[in-house]
């Protein structure tokens, strides 16, 4: 049987990712991580001694840039997508202080 | 009252000194306005690419080298989750199950002698970005500048036992990485920067006892408090029978004490998986091997070599070797001009004090060798008399000017003319008729004097020695020719 997906379970997972559920939307979400981990039970019973475990789908190794600087100042741009920019800055809520 | 040890384990940030950050393109100089150097990689946008630096391994495996450490030839990144504003992408891309190196050890030397620390691990992850909070709208002001600059992450295993442990290590450490060249180790400006993880137990168990870890610790000074404050306030807690609680602790150095952070700062559950953005990296022999022929000469074996073979003291050995820039410039000038001790002579002296009186950095010191080997010459054929040679070499520090022009240009050259030396002499001793008579009539103290207005006169131009020979000499002459008429 796979660990239920309790209360408790729930309470901490939302504050990890940082998620407010209420009512039949975090109902909902428990019943989907408790089917996902039913899934990941199901394939438990699959014999897996003595293989790697995968990390890659790509056989590709050592991908790598030469240290050269190739961007330039591109601040507009960037500060483009934030919600608030203040002084060339992201303004977020207060975190510090 | 029970006595008590320390048990304290590091982990070190050194900021490496790549020209690119560690996944993208962008510069990583220090100092940039905020966000200007900056891409979608390194602020977290979605469907971004990172691309690893080839080079941030390369100073990976050159530090695991130079700390005996063991290589995973087969490593991966892994992604380290949370949220918080500094961190754009809510991970921070670094090494878990399989760091770059692992199991090595580097040895400190303090009060107590030579001891071993052991590394656990070294691993290669990104920077985070700047967080400032803005008094005037309440909020937090975000700059990812620093954002994706590479760092590796060096743990230790808790090997040390006092702060003057902890300090040799991170000296022994910072050393390392400025004469590898992988960074400039700088506390005050967050290039190096180390948590410290401390548990007390009473001497002589072996169980370990509850640690904490304490961070924002930016200069040895803070350091060595921080061990302090927090040993005292562990056994305090100790003898009252209370537990210590394994905690994050942030080192607050103007109150000399360390404070709890909220358990939200200190949320331990990172859910790391491998990211699937980086390949995994395969390290051939034949570059470890390359790494391994190519490591500098190191700063103990630089000291060790200029004791033994260039006849240095171990005082002077260890103030030459503390800039690797500044020894290499030593080597240089002492190979032209062929007398170490000299040489470095000069180097304590001179060189040191106008780094201090300009208020530089040893790195910043820039003259061509053979100007200072060939001022070094002309006072040893006395040529220029040694404190004109200190102003010529001031000269040289600042402007790298050519020592044999500049002395012909400013008619620096040491009169040897016996005629104009006498003919001073003359002059000096006419116009001070005084003191001439006290120096006559047998005070010493005087003979001082007439150096003196001699060298004014001859503008330093003449040797102290040839300028005390004449004077004493016309003086003993003066008496004899005196002494009759008694």
């Amino acid at each position: 049987m796979a660990k239920e997906i309790n209360e408790e379970t729930m309470e901490n997972v939302c504050i990890l990712a940082k998620l407010s559920l209420e009512g039949a939307e975090r109902e909902k979400a428990r019943e989907e991580m408790q089917k996902m981990l039913d899934y990941v039970e199901k394939l438990k019973e699959l014999d897996t001694d003595g293989v790697e475990p995968l990390s890659h789908i790509f056989e590709e190794e050592n991908v790598f840039r030469e240290d050269v600087v190739v961007n330039g100042d591109e601040r507009e741009a960037i500060l483009y997508n934030a919600p608030k920019a203040k002084e060339g800055q992201f303004q977020v809520p207060r975190t510090i202080g | 009252m029970k006595t008590y040890e320390t048990v304290i384990g590091l982990e070190v940030h050194v900021e490496l000194a790549t020209k690119t950050k560690i996944f993208c393109g962008c510069s990583t100089a220090f100092g940039g306005a905020p966000n200007t150097h900056t891409c979608p990689v390194c602020t977290g946008m979605p469907g971004s690419l990172p691309v690893l630096n080839k080079q941030v391994v390369e100073y990976a495996l050159k530090a695991g080298v130079a700390a005996n450490c063991k290589i995973h030839r087969y490593c991966k990144f892994d992604r380290k989750n949370y949220f918080y504003p500094d961190n754009p992408q809510n991970y921070q891309i670094s090494q878990l199950y399989l760091p770059i190196c692992y199991e090595g050890s580097v040895e400190i030397e303090t009060s107590a002698g030579k001891r071993k620390v052991r590394i656990h691990e070294m691993h290669m992850e990104e920077d985070a970005g700047k967080l400032i909070h803005d008094e005037w709208e309440d909020c937090s002001l975000v700059d990812y500048n620093r954002s994706g600059v590479p760092l590796i992450e060096i743990v230790s295993e808790p090997d040390m036992r006092s702060a003057e442990e902890v300090i040799a290590y991170l000296e022994k450490l910072r050393f390392m990485m400025q004469y590898l060249g992988i960074s400039d180790c700088k506390l005050q400006e967050g290039s190096m920067r180390a948590d410290v993880n401390l548990s007390v137990r009473e001497a002589g168990t072996k169980e370990l006892g509850t640690r904490t870890e304490m961070k924002n610790l930016n200069s040895f000074k803070a350091i060595a408090r921080a061990i302090e404050g927090e040993r005292e306030r562990q056994i305090e807690l100790l003898e009252e029978g209370k537990p210590v609680i394994q905690e994050t602790r942030r080192w607050d150095d103007n109150k000399e004490y360390s404070y709890a952070m909220r358990s939200k700062e200190d949320a331990k559950d990172y859910r790391y998986f491998p990211d699937p953005d980086i390949p995994p990296v395969h390290i051939s022999d034949e570059w470890i091997r390359r790494i391994r022929e190519e490591q500098p000469q190191l700063r103990e074996e630089k000291m060790d070599w200029y004791q033994k073979k260039l006849g240095l003291s171990s005082y002077d050995a260890g103030i030459l070797t503390e800039s690797r820039h500044l020894a290499e410039l030593f080597e240089e000038v002492s190979a032209l001009y062929g007398d170490p001790k000299k040489t470095a002579n000069w180097f304590m002296g001179e060189v040191l004090r106008l780094v201090k009186d300009k208020g530089m950095e040893p790195e910043e010191v820039r003259f061509t060798p053979s100007h200072m080997a060939e001022l070094l010459r002309m006072v040893d054929k006395k040529e220029v008399s040694p404190q004109n040679a200190r102003k010529v070499f001031e000269e040289i520090f600042q402007k790298d000017i050519n020592p044999v022009l500049y002395i012909e240009e400013n008619g620096l050259k040491i009169i040897e003319d016996v005629k104009i030396l006498t003919d001073t002499l003359q002059k000096v001793l006419e116009e001070n008729p005084g003191p001439l008579e006290e120096l006559l009539s047998g005070k010493e103290k005087v003979f001082g004097f007439f150096v003196g207005q001699m060298m004014r006169e001859l503008k330093g131009k003449a040797s102290p020695e040839a300028v005390r020979k004449a004077l004493a000499e016309e003086i003993a002459k003066r008496k004899s020719e005196t002494v009759p008429m008694d």
